[in-house]
């Protein structure tokens, strides 16, 4: 199949293929849209902080000094919300054979050439990297955040933490930046589909069984067929 | 030094040469504290509280005259006491004024995120400007002498301006003016250099201390505080005073390369996300094929 086919192939889908079928609960996606505030939050201010060539992100909130006051509360906030979804979706995240073939040919994912990889079930792969690596993250950002928060309290003897704080927070922030871009990408322009799912809680079956078939055999009763 | 506006290089309708065009002036300033005469009786501590306006605190004993422990937001000026035993068993009581070093290459400046809120001067003074400051506190990371400190009312940071408020209009800093042993100099930063090496040339020669020595420490680039030192070759004795002091290595890897790696490969990146849209575009649903449909 080639790039073209993919863009252009006209839609065949059927009016059973068009049900709806529910994929998060309202408590999942409160909890994923204010991960998402508070996380934006600190990438505002945090970027603001970052480069001076950013700093008029500042403005945008309220001022530096606003800013400054609010950065490690939405950090605590974010910190709440990735607890909740660990409580949530962490059982759901464990990896398994197939997402370990999935991620050997995660080439064939970024080609678009999906039917090139095993069916998937309620997370691919990505997502649960995704999920690890922002838990991971959150629990480095807070730590090193409290040094900075609390700078002047880490006496003059322990300042190196001082030192290991602020670059663990900038790095780490990075990385996060990085992954954060990447699943906004995918959610809203990549995987049509995927920004609604979010927002109203369900997905088609279509939707399902071309992106999350093993989930689909299971939210559907369908036995998974031999792959 | 503050009169920089004062000297005249060129004048309309004048004859003949400009008085005092090409003469050599010095604006960089400097305070010189000889720790070998100072005996400790916190004048300049309560001159600087005097001049910048905040009142005593509450001192705190811990078996020495010191005030308390480190400079604090609104007591920029600490005379920190040491009673060092030398090699012979006798005793010296170490004092030393602790205050902003003014630095060369101030690390605060390095570290600061705030749009203004630290100026470097020309005459060397480093400079807080609160208005603009954000109580980030990242100053007090850059600080390779311990200086700058958070208050927690006004939620921004604070230190000593070298009483630039008085520099800029010809008056020396409090501090010096109330120093009664005249071990506190002010003036441009080559008379205080040469003054103390004078006079450790002299502590060396005639008072018998042979590591006698001048700290303006080169880490940072000289500093506009120098110290006259009986031992310069251990200045931590002097209440913690830094041997080498330079801006901490993760401040500037975080401020250089970690910035300029983590600026590109956010460009990068999405750059690299928008090319891949264009290149493969989005993934859409397919059909379910009929033996997938339907309940098993």
């Amino acid at each position: 199949m080639s790039t073209t086919d993919t863009v252009r192939r006209p839609r065949t889908t059927t009016d059973f293929d068009e049900e709806l079928i529910p994929r998060y609960s309202f408590v999942e996606r409160v909890n994923h849209w204010f991960g998402a505030l508070t996380y934006s939050y600190c990438l505002i201010t945090g970027l603001a902080f970052w480069t001076p060539y950013l700093y008029w992100l500042a403005a945008i909130v309220g001022g530096g000094p606003t800013a400054r006051f609010w950065h490690p509360w939405f950090g605590l906030f974010f910190t709440v919300s990735q607890f909740l979804m660990f409580v949530q979706w962490g059982g759901d995240m464990e990896m398994d054979h197939d997402d370990r073939v999935w991620a050997d040919n995660i080439k064939a994912y970024i080609n678009n050439e999906d039917d090139k990889l095993p069916p998937v079930g309620r997370f691919n792969w990505g997502q649960k990297i995704y999920f690890w690596a922002m838990v991971g993250s959150t629990i480095l950002l807070l730590l090193s955040g409290f040094v900075l928060w609390y700078v002047e309290a880490v006496p003059w003897s322990f300042h190196i933490l001082r030192y290991v704080a602020i670059l663990i927070h900038a790095s780490v922030a990075l990385i996060t930046i990085g992954l954060f871009l990447i699943h906004v990408y995918m959610s809203t322009l990549l995987e049509e589909g995927s920004f609604a799912s979010m927002v109203y809680g369900t997905v088609t079956r279509a939707w399902a069984w071309t992106f999350h078939r093993k989930w689909y055999y299971q939210v559907t009763g369908k036995s998974r067929p031999n792959q | 030094m503050s009169q920089a506006s004062t000297e005249i290089i060129k004048i309309s309708g004048h004859a003949g040469t400009v008085p005092g065009a090409g003469l050599n002036r010095e604006f960089q300033v400097c305070k010189l504290v000889d720790t070998t005469t100072c005996i400790g009786c916190k004048a300049c501590e309560v001159a600087c509280l005097e001049w910048n306006g905040y009142t005593f605190s509450q001192t705190t004993f811990a078996n020495s005259y010191q005030t308390m422990p480190e400079t604090a937001w609104n007591y920029w000026n600490l005379i920190k006491f040491n009673e060092h035993e030398r090699d012979d068993g006798s005793m010296m009581l170490l004092m030393r004024k602790d205050q902003c070093m003014h630095c060369e290459e101030p690390g605060c400046l390095e570290a600061c995120p705030a749009d203004g809120a630290i100026v470097q001067y020309a005459n060397g003074i480093v400079d807080f400007q609160e208005a603009h400051c954000i109580g980030c506190g990242y100053c007090v990371t850059g600080c390779p002498f311990n200086i700058p400190k958070f208050s927690p009312e006004a939620h921004k940071v604070f230190k000593c301006t070298l009483c630039n408020d008085r520099v800029s209009v010809g008056l020396e800093p409090a501090c010096i003016k109330a120093c009664p042993t005249g071990c506190l100099h002010f003036g441009t930063k080559s008379d205080m250099k040469d003054l103390a090496e004078s006079r450790a040339e002299q502590l060396r020669d005639v008072s018998g201390f042979a590591d006698a020595g001048v700290y303006d420490p080169a880490g940072v680039g000289g500093t506009h505080v120098i110290y006259v030192l009986h031992d310069a070759k251990n200045p931590e004795l002097y209440g913690g005073l830094p041997k080498d002091p330079h801006i901490p290595y993760s401040v500037w890897l975080w401020k250089k390369p970690l910035k300029w790696l983590g600026n590109l490969a956010m460009i990068g990146g999405i750059v690299g996300l928008a090319l891949h849209y264009l290149r493969v575009g989005p993934k859409r649903e397919e059909p379910i094929p009929p033996e997938d449909r339907g309940p098993s």
